[in-house]
């Protein structure tokens, strides 16, 4: 047995740390990685479509479904009616989000009714032929229109709270207000909704869905059908994108579909169209801020207080902690000694805003970075130095105290932004860039360095738990299985490493399978940037139990003490012996040692008391800054960004390589949020930017013309977490802010840099060139 | 419609040879390709040719070789593959499993996050590979232009470009090129056996093997679809449900297609797609010739038309204030007789052309810049590529030796119901000096010209103020100062 030693390598083939490779990377290039959509269908499969409103409020007088039902081809139609459990679809249990509107529609697009078919094409022109008959209500898409209208809150708002802020902006030597409007998003990813639901016997159904979170699509099932949860299987291979569009936006089209399977004891698919899809489904929520702010003659913040209003759509969905979020990041890396901020989540005629990558919190840090914006103007200096005054402290003092009295034990973004100041040769670049508008009649320049800190935790503290299921089969190969589920940030692969590195095995030993509620149960979505945080330590938890077990089996096999056993690349030392990893195995399994182990972890130390504002919602913070340059237009408003640097923090790594491709694709997608997307609806209340014609997300030559992107290699995690890594979906997003400030720069060189442009996102050329008129006019 | 013609279409898919009679004019190439030959490696991402996920090549012959291009399967209809060799992401992989060095890049440099937008990535890299030796960043982007990636960023993507681009196609191993000639014999053979009349019970799909032949359908069926590039068409379909039989497919008619040069100027034939045309046109029209790397993507101008552009009359169509800033004439067809018509009075008013149902439109001529013009275009849209536009401005401009205004043509796009010029502005400039007041002051007038729409692409205001200072920026350019934004400036990247 030793003689196979010497082909053994020295290192497993990705270890934790390692530049392994998308598990799915080869399949994805060859069009063999398979979606809902691309799976075969079981014979006699069927297809639905979705009856949508042409109405943004009105009540239901009646519905004509005669000429839909007549349809050839169509097998069944499905109103409220039907439903046999709860009409409700909304993750709050608050009985506010109808699957299948019934007496009143509330938003322009809801699904009033579903047609089952037997092609696509069949279900989608039958679901166009009902004949509604409505009494139209007063409508309000945006929240000025709310507002006006007296409309309620979705959801109980918040209040974060320190000091006394009144009296201490009365005490200040200066001080502002003013307002912001930040625009929503649409999530676009590729894959649009889908979900298959195929009947089994009973009351079962097994629904594959495209979903960040089985596990409330698997209670979403049940509630609508009325069956017990343990009736209802979901699967999730893979996501074509998710974003947190996929979080509780699936549950309609996977209830629906379920529904029709039973009823019809037929495999059904819903694959709602882009259209379809951008119609139907939340994005991100679109903020008014309304803050004011007093500050001493460096710039030194004393107090700030803002109200954050956000356009909720017509139901709670995840509101209510989207707006929380806000708040929580509205001070993103400044300390505000006395402060007042709240939330005002308003109901609105739209579809209800969901999560999106960052969950509020960009759109708080976008307010908070408006403040600082605000104050640079006032007292005339760089933007970047007023940031560096008003930074966190580092340690002990009670400058490290956020809005919701959680201390920051961790900071470290006077390093980042020290760091990318050089590397990027700011201060040398803000100069000539002031030169270069001094001698340029049309065309401007902007540069700004922003910095992100960002909470890490849900702050629904139940949420923040993991499982996994880990077996190791006789000839050594390991199947794994967890909670969380793969939308091309790389989970499957990380988590991957991680067992193979507790293993030391080679990755092709490690087989990743489709997150399912029947291996796995109870588990939280996929969000909140936690996947690898939550999941990588549920399956290091099950290596343990197992590796502890494979311990006991070897010190007591070949009598030595289990310090003598030893995981070594792809075998295992036993005192003098080296033993091939499979070879072990089926000892172990001859000797009926357990090779299977559900593993579990939960976020430890974090609490949180919303009623009163406090506690400690977050284990820990990442952080990263970005310097952006932009070139503007102020004939059209068009504009370009030339050069972007990043240094993100990502603890240390798990994979390089898969972090460095969140960070990019954040940093984009945080741009385009901020730039070129714009969600638009017209009087009637109806979006007309539903499909990539009309909503512009970045393309290739959107992004930097240089792009420098670099992760903080020196950075750990002081918590306990995997690998001592840091969470990276969400953070990172907010590095496009530097685009959004640079733009803004090049618009003040018109007034001389003497007033605060006041941009509104998205920056669109539009917004460039009426905020560039504004500042002339003056 | 007689027994002449040939009642199936005729293709190559992955070098097999294909036969299909009784499909659905409406039938897409995606739908067939996924759900009758179950090759579900091209996706659906919006099916309205934006996002590029179902991007597939399609081979045409070309002077005796096949040209493979990049199109959207998603608004293509089946019937438009007759004569060609279709290939999918399905054909890349080698037979011994190894990666297409396109792949492999995209591999090695973490190209692919969800991997959905992926297969229409590689095959958008594949084309530009096969095309293009060391192509640069900006023609990387371009032909990424019709390709969204909601994940990466597209900077590794960008690498992997670069990276495949260092091994160039062997001519005897890569399957495109060793059986080029022998996919061109069979294309060819398929060519020569005339017209195709496919019936189904969605109505016909007609092929035409030559002018007379379509003129005479459209004689018998005024109300038949036409298709080119089905970059329009093909949305009536996806997104409004509409029938469209029956539909005839102009594409293989020989007298729609070239370039021609002439004495008094260039003839672009009515079914040569944007991306055929582009050479000549910059060679001619430089400023036009600018503009269409931002119609649509690669993709869309691989298939859309000049011609199909004018004869939809599309008020945001980018090609039709060009036309009229330069004083092309619209050739029409029909089977009775042959017309011209100047651009400027083709469009008529939203909605309507000058163009009876039967008629056609068989090319366009644009007359030569005279040595004095000077001609810019410039297109406003809230994205810079492949976005539509929401002011677009095409102007020409002649000056006499005393610099003063002799010749003057200000057409707009995106201002008015149809593509016009802004005539108020335009007397008031003729005959005075080329100044900046004397601009200014003429601009000013626009609002008297257009009053624009406000819509989500921009707003009145906007469109009004835009359209004003592009007027200023074609002033400042014309005496030579920059007024507008130098692409790639920064000279590279690190």
């Amino acid at each position: 047995m030793n003689k196979m030693d010497v082909i053994f390598r020295e290192e497993i083939s990705a270890p934790l740390h390692s530049e392994l490779k998308h598990d799915s990377a080869h399949k994805h290039v060859t069009g063999e990685a398979d979606y809902i959509d691309d799976m075969p269908l079981p014979e006699g499969a069927l297809h639905m479509a979705a009856g949508l409103s042409d109405r943004a409020h009105a009540h239901i007088v009646s519905i004509d479904l005669s000429e839909v039902e007549a349809t050839e081809g169509v097998r069944l139609v499905l109103t409220a009616r039907d439903i046999p459990g709860h009409n409700d679809i909304g993750p709050n249990h608050r009985d506010d989000e109808p699957l299948l509107a019934e007496k009143k529609i509330e938003f322009h697009g809801q699904m009033v009714f579903a047609v089952v078919a037997d092609t696509r094409e069949i279900a989608r022109a039958a679901a166009r032929k009902a004949k509604f008959e409505y009494e139209d209500l007063p409508h309000a898409t945006d929240l000025t229109d709310a507002r006006a209208l007296g409309y309620p809150l979705v959801t109980d708002p918040l209040t974060l709270k320190r000091g006394d802020v009144d009296s201490a902006l009365k005490a200040a030597p200066r001080t502002l207000k003013g307002q912001m409007r930040i625009g929503g998003q649409e999530h676009f990813y590729l894959e649009s909704h889908i979900a298959v639901a195929i009947p089994g016997e009973d009351d079962e159904v097994t629904v594959w869905s495209s979903t960040q979170h089985p596990s409330e699509i698997q209670h979403m099932v049940a509630n609508i059908l009325d069956i017990p949860s343990h009736a209802v299987t979901v699967f999730t291979r893979r996501m074509g994108g998710g974003f947190g569009g996929k979080e509780t936006q699936g549950n309609q089209f996977a209830a629906l579909s379920a529904l029709a399977a039973k009823r019809l004891k037929r495999a059904v698919k819903f694959r709602p169209d882009r259209d379809e899809d951008m119609s139907l489904t939340g994005k991100r929520h679109d903020f008014l801020v309304d803050y004011e702010t007093g500050f001493d003659d460096e710039g030194r913040i004393l107090a700030v207080k803002a109200n954050f209003a956000a356009r909720c759509g017509f139901s709670s969905d995840l509101s209510g902690p989207v707006t929380d979020r806000a708040l929580f990041h509205a001070d993103n890396a400044y300390y505000y000694p006395d402060v007042l901020l709240t939330s005002e989540p308003i109901k609105t005629n739209t579809v209800s805003n969901t999560a999106f990558r960052g969950f509020g919190g960009p759109q708080g840090v976008v307010g908070g970075e408006r403040i600082i914006e605000e104050i640079a103007y006032a007292i005339g200096v760089d933007p970047l130095e007023i940031r560096k005054r008003n930074f966190y402290a580092i340690d002990g003092d009670e400058r490290c105290l956020t809005p919701y009295h959680q201390k920051v034990e961790d900071n470290i973004i006077q390093r980042i932004v020290d760091e990318l100041e050089r590397s990027s040769d700011y201060q040398a670049r803000r100069e000539e860039i002031v030169r270069f508008n001094r001698a340029s009649r049309i065309i401007r320049k902007g540069i700004a360095l922003t910095p992100v800190k960002f909470g890490i935790s849900f702050t629904f503290t139940p949420f923040n738990q993991a499982g996994a299921l880990v077996h190791i089969y006789q000839d050594g190969s390991i199947h794994l299985n967890h909670g969380g589920t793969e939308m091309g940030q790389g989970l499957y692969t990380k988590v991957a490493q991680v067992l193979a590195d507790e293993f030391q095995v080679d990755i092709d030993r490690v087989k990743i399978t489709a997150t399912t509620t029947g291996k796995v149960p109870n588990t939280s979505a996929t969000a909140a940037s936690s996947g690898s945080d939550l999941n990588g330590m549920a399956a290091y938890d099950a290596a343990r139990q197992i590796k502890d077990r494979l311990f006991a089996f070897a010190a007591e096999k070949w009598g030595v003490p289990v310090s003598q056993v030893e995981f070594l690349p792809n075998r295992v030392r036993v005192g003098e012996h080296e033993i091939p990893f499979p070879h072990f195995v089926k000892q172990a399994y001859m000797a009926r040692v357990h090779l299977s182990a559900a593993g579990f972890y939960k976020t430890p130390k974090i609490h949180w008391d919303r009623a009163k504002g406090q506690g400690r919602p977050f284990f820990y913070y990442a952080y990263g800054a970005s310097v952006s340059e932009v070139s503007i237009d102020t004939l059209t408003g068009e504009y370009q960004i030339e050069r972007t640097d990043i240094l993100h923090d990502v603890g240390k790594s798990l994979n390089p390589a898969i972090d460095k491709g969140q960070v990019e694709g954040a940093f984009v997608q945080g741009t385009g949020w901020l730039t070129t997307e714009e969600l638009w609806w017209d009087s009637k209340g109806r979006l007309r930017t539903h499909a990539p014609s009309t909503y512009k997300i970045p393309l290739a030559s959107d992004r930097p013309r240089i792009f420098n992107v670099k992760l903080a290699e020196w950075s750990e995690n002081r918590e306990m977490t995997i690998g001592r890594s840091k969470a990276v979906g969400e953070p990172p997003f907010m590095l496009g802010i530097s685009v959004l400030e640079a733009l803004s720069m090049a618009v003040a060189s018109v007034a001389d840099y003497k007033v605060c442009p006041r941009l509104d996102a998205p920056a669109t050329p539009e917004r460039i060139l009426m905020a560039v008129e504004k500042l002339r006019s003056r | 419609m007689n027994s002449q013609h040939d009642a199936k279409i005729r293709f190559i898919l992955n070098g097999q040879d294909v036969e299909l009679s009784g499909f659905s004019p409406r039938l897409t190439v995606l739908d067939w390709l996924r759900l009758d030959r179950r090759l579900t490696g091209s996706k659906e991402g919006c099916a309205e040719g934006d996002c590029g996920a179902c991007t597939i090549l399609v081979g045409r012959l070309e002077n005796g070789r096949v040209l493979y291009e990049t199109v959207n399967s998603c608004i293509r209809f089946v019937g438009t593959l007759h004569g060609t060799h279709v290939v999918t992401i399905e054909h890349l992989k080698s037979t011994d499993g190894r990666l297409h060095p396109v792949q492999q890049a995209m591999v090695d440099l973490h190209g692919s996050q969800c991997g959905f937008c992926t297969p229409g990535i590689v095959m958008s890299l594949y084309a530009l590979w096969l095309n293009e030796e060391k192509p640069s960043r900006e023609r990387i982007e371009q032909a990424l232009q019709g390709n969204l990636c909601r994940c990466t960023g597209y900077e590794p993507i960008v690498k992997a470009a670069e990276k495949a681009s260092e091994i160039r196609p062997d001519p005897l191993a890569e399957p495109l090129c060793a059986t080029n000639d022998s996919i061109a014999g069979r294309l060819a053979a398929i060519r020569a056996s005339g017209s195709v009349l496919v019936r189904s019970e969605e109505g016909s799909f007609f092929i035409p093997s030559h002018v007379g032949d379509l003129a005479s359908f459209m004689g018998e069926h005024p109300h038949a679809t036409m298709v080119a590039g089905s970059t329009d068409v093909g949305l009536w379909v996806t997104k409004l449900g509409r029938r469209i039989d029956p539909v005839v497919y102009i594409g293989p008619v020989s007298e729609l297609q070239g370039v021609s040069h002439e004495e008094t100027g260039i003839r672009i034939g009515a079914a040569v797609s944007y991306s055929s045309a582009i050479g000549e046109i910059t060679a001619r029209f430089p400023a036009f010739g600018a503009l269409i790397p931002r119609i649509g993507g690669e993709q869309v101008r691989n298939m859309g038309t000049i011609g199909g552009n004018v004869a939809n009359g599309s008020p945001i169509g980018d090609t039709p204030p060009v036309l009229i800033a330069l004083d092309a004439d619209i050739v029409l067809r029909s089977h009775e007789a042959v017309r011209s018509v100047k651009a400027e009075d083709y469009f008529i008013e939203y909605g309507k052309q000058d163009r009876q149902r039967h008629e056609f439109v068989e090319s366009i001529h644009i007359p030569y810049l005279s040595e004095e013009a000077v001609f810019s275009v410039y297109k406003i849209s809230k994205r810079r590529d492949e976005d539509i536009t929401a002011v677009l401005g095409a102007f020409y401009l002649e000056l006499d030796k005393h610099h003063r205004v002799n010749a003057i043509r200000l057409a707009y796009g995106g201002m008015a119901g149809i593509p016009k010029r802004a005539r108020t502005v335009e007397n008031a400039l003729l005959g005075q000096f080329w100044r900046e007041d004397v601009v200014r002051s003429a601009a000013d007038s626009l609002g008297s010209d257009f009053q624009p729409l406000t819509d989500w692409r921009a707003t009145a205001d906007y469109r009004l103020l835009a359209a004003r200072n592009l007027l200023l920026r074609f002033y400042l350019e014309s005496r030579g100062e920059q007024a507008s934004l130098v692409r790639f400036a920064a000279g590279g990247r690190q």
